[in-house]
């Protein structure tokens, strides 16, 4: 039975030219970088290189790129690390309510543990934050404001440059953005974007787990969440993982050499899921469900995001997996939970609807013939769950 | 704006009587070898100028590598126009207009190559001047001092027109006047000296001391890199590594703690002046600044300077340092000097170098070590490692391991 992987937004192939520069690069430079010896310079070239290289990729300076574990450190980082170097008494954080766990639940960690005030921004019901509730937000022990690019759930892309623009004009607040799902997906340009601290992470860009990076303004200086050896300016310890990051930086840019290609494409899957789905009156589109052009500004082309309500999703799971077909129940990290997804809810979806969301995210390798069979496949499960459908509570 | 042509004006050379041509001709070589990977250009040479022709290639980008090339004193971007008057009109307002700093006054000159055109030269400084005039609020005429001048030059074939100015780098065409030691140590001064030996025309070579294991293999690389982005303004440097190990340990057993720094110059300063001899150099530059650091008081400079016979040239000796450091800066050279590797100056510096050392003493010194240092000095220059080096080309060494690596990226 052929398989179709429809998870990338939980991870992606490696393609494999990646896989191999990453298993040269053990092979060969196996040295610490920060060795003074022959052997630990030619590593921390290598490191310099890709750091060159991703900064080019990204629009900014090499020493602005802070390789980190991936991520869920990045966002951690940019957050306790600002907030760990402003040294006001009170201070107040900004998020959106459809962040990613990794800035949510750690902004309201420092919220419990009393570090700081916090406020959540609403979205409406495509899952976007209005600028203007940012600006309403902001206050003078503000530091931070946090709100991501693409959301890993719906795919919804967020008004930063607006939201930047407003923040510009706090000159005590910086503006982290987590762009791990927008990447090579949702043309983004570093300089000129007024945003402070960007995230990135290789596996959602075809390059290895365990390891990505923090865009980091000149000038910002962040707490470093890790003790030691003082790696990275201070302000990430660890030996660098030179294998990783140089293959980080190869499959950046051929992610970003195919990205218009890649997003004409994948809009078009998009449009084409949706007819289908469209059909299938079970399942209700969560986020932008609209066909036009200016839905790409709206949304991400690689993730639909659908609801069955009334039918635990990782039935509709299980069922698509003997179908050959992998989705996730809302986003990879949170899936195994049986809350209801925090990002529906926040979109003013019932509880019901909420729990009940699937998430379809695709990668280069997929055409229009997949989704096709992908359509074929939703319109068979749905029918064959129909008979045990329980509504309400 | 779509630019045709773009007019290049020679520097002090015009004023150089008989070898003029020559000058000229030499000029005209570095500026095809600069701008040769612009191979669409064409090249017409006349009085004091060339004129480039464009043919679609980048006048931005063009006008980028011509602001470094040694020798020119200005040059224009022009854009070729219909000979209808209508047109000589329509393109000289828009010229006018698309200037970045909109000029208060100016005034119209034009040139009248093609005599047959049917109006003459007075006539059609009016005819463009008042289109140009009615049509932009608030120019004003200033034929004594405008703040720019728009040139109409006639030909037979098409009308050239420009106002604006663009300063060249100046000085005079590189090797004009000759070659010169450069010697070059990994700091901010070294580079900028260079670069202003070679502004006015002076070829050079690069003469760097490097002590291993006393200095790490990345001082080398850096002063490699210096080397690089000099001949991005030389064509080619050739970088001579001399081996000074041998020669500075010798130096710091003299038991002379606080001379250690004038031995060690004055030596480098012989070592200099054998590879000139050996590459017919007539000069040694350096990045001394006055007072700058004890081994640049005049005391220091007096007793050193002593130690050899050639001009030394010591173009920033009477700079400030933020003058120095806003050159290097400019010609691209200060990121790289900053980085923190040692050269061989910095490691055996005495807790107190004497600022103004004893020329007596400094040569007894040298008298007792006789001939043991100068056969240490002569093991230097037959050590000497020779690169040459081009502008963004990497030596052959580190390209092949860097096109090996490409791969990986």
């Amino acid at each position: 039975m052929n398989t179709y992987y429809y998870d990338h937004c939980a991870s992606s192939p490696m393609p494999q030219t990646v896989i191999d520069t990453m298993s040269e690069l053990m092979r060969l430079h196996y040295a610490n970088p920060s060795s003074l010896h022959k052997s630990g310079v030619d590593a921390m070239k290598l490191v310099d290189r890709a750091r060159a290289s991703v900064a080019e990729r990204m629009g900014a300076k090499p020493q602005e790129v802070l390789f980190t574990s991936g991520g869920t450190e990045s966002n951690n980082l940019a957050i306790k690390g600002l907030l760990g170097k402003t040294a006001r008494s009170a201070k107040h954080a900004i998020v959106s309510s459809v962040e990613h766990a990794s800035v949510y639940e750690c902004a309201k960690h420092l919220e419990a543990e009393g570090e700081i005030e916090l406020t959540v921004l609403p979205v409406d019901s495509a899952g976007r934050v209005d600028p203007k509730d940012v600006a309403a937000a902001i206050r003078k022990e503000t530091v931070i404001v946090s709100v991501m690019h693409v959301n890993n759930e719906t795919g919804a892309i967020q008004p930063i440059e607006e939201i930047a623009r407003i923040v510009r004009k706090h000159p005590h607040v910086r503006f982290h953005v987590d762009g791990v799902q927008a990447i090579g997906k949702v043309p983004f340009n570093w300089s000129g974007s007024g945003v402070d601290l960007y995230t990135g992470s290789a596996h959602k860009f075809g390059g290895p787990k365990g390891i990505g990076f923090l865009l980091s303004k000149e000038g910002i200086e962040l707490a470093p969440l890790l003790s030691g050896g003082n790696q990275e300016n201070g302000m990430r310890s660890g030996t660098l993982n030179v294998p990783a990051i140089v293959a980080m930086s190869q499959a950046l840019r051929l992610s970003m050499e195919k990205m218009d290609a890649r997003r004409e494409m994948m809009y078009a899957l998009r449009r084409r899921l949706l007819e289908l789905v469209a059909d299938i009156p079970e399942l209700l589109v969560n986020g932008t469900s609209a066909l036009d052009n200016d839905s790409a500004m709206e949304t991400a082309p690689h993730v639909v995001n659908l609801s069955y309500p009334g039918m635990r999703p990782e039935v509709i799971i299980h069922m698509l997996e003997r179908e050959g077909i992998y989705v996730s129940t809302q986003s990879a990290c949170s899936s195994k939970s049986l809350k209801p997804s925090r990002v529906l809810m926040a979109m003013g979806h019932n509880a019901d609807r909420s729990s009940g969301s699937i998430r379809i995210s695709f990668g280069d390798e997929h055409g229009m013939r997949d989704i096709e069979v992908l359509g074929a496949k939703l319109r068979a499960v749905v029918a064959g769950l129909k008979p045990l459908e329980r509504t309400g509570k | 704006m779509n630019y045709e042509l773009v007019l290049v004006r020679f520097g002090e050379i015009v004023i150089k009587g008989r070898n003029r041509n020559r000058f000229e001709t030499m000029l005209l070589t570095q500026i095809r070898m600069a701008l040769k990977p612009f191979d669409k250009l064409e090249f017409v040479r006349s009085y004091a100028r060339v004129y480039i022709r464009l043919n679609g290639e980048s006048y931005d980008r063009v006008a980028e590598r011509l602001k470094d090339i040694f020798g020119i004193m200005s040059f224009s971007p022009v854009i070729g126009s219909g000979l209808e008057l209508e047109k000589i009109r329509e393109n000289s307002l828009q010229l006018i207009r698309n200037l970045r700093v909109p000029p208060k006054t100016f005034k119209v000159s034009v040139n009248r190559g093609w005599k047959q055109y049917p109006h003459n030269s007075i006539e059609m400084n009016h005819l463009v001047g008042s289109h140009v005039l009615r049509n932009t609020p608030d120019l004003k005429v200033d034929v004594r001092r405008p703040d720019v001048e728009l040139k109409v030059d006639i030909q037979k074939d098409s009308a050239y027109i420009y106002c604006e100015v663009v300063k060249g780098a100046g000085g005079f065409p590189l090797g004009m006047n000759g070659k010169a030691m450069l010697l070059l140590s990994g700091g901010i001064d070294s580079p900028v000296a260079g670069w202003m030996a070679m502004r006015k025309g002076l070829k050079i070579e690069a003469v760097h001391f490097h002590s291993y294991p006393f200095t790490s293999e990345q001082a080398k690389d850096k002063v490699v890199a210096l080397a690089r982005r000099l001949a991005y303004y030389g064509g080619k440097i050739k970088l001579h590594l001399v081996p000074f190990t041998e020669v500075q340990t010798k130096l710091a057993q003299s038991g002379h703690d606080s001379l250690i720094i004038t031995l060690m110059r004055r030596s480098m300063l012989r070592i200099a002046e054998r590879l000139a001899e050996q590459n017919d150099a007539l000069a040694v530059v350096t990045g001394d600044s006055l007072g700058q650091v004890a081994s640049q008081t005049l005391g220091s400079m007096n007793v050193i300077g002593r130690a050899g016979s050639l001009p030394l040239l010591r173009p920033l000796v009477m700079m400030d340092k933020q003058d120095i450091i806003d050159c290097a800066e400019r010609i691209g050279t200060y990121d790289t000097s900053i980085l923190p590797y040692e050269d061989c100056c910095t490691l055996f510096v005495p807790k107190s170098p004497a600022i103004n050392p004893n020329l007596n003493i400094v040569e007894r010194a040298e008298a007792i070590m006789g001939a043991e240092l100068e056969r240490l000095i002569d093991e230097a220059v037959q050590g000497t490692e020779v690169v040459v080096l081009k502008d963004g080309g990497a030596d052959a060494e580190a390209s092949d391991r860097e096109r090996q690596e490409d791969a990986w990226f």
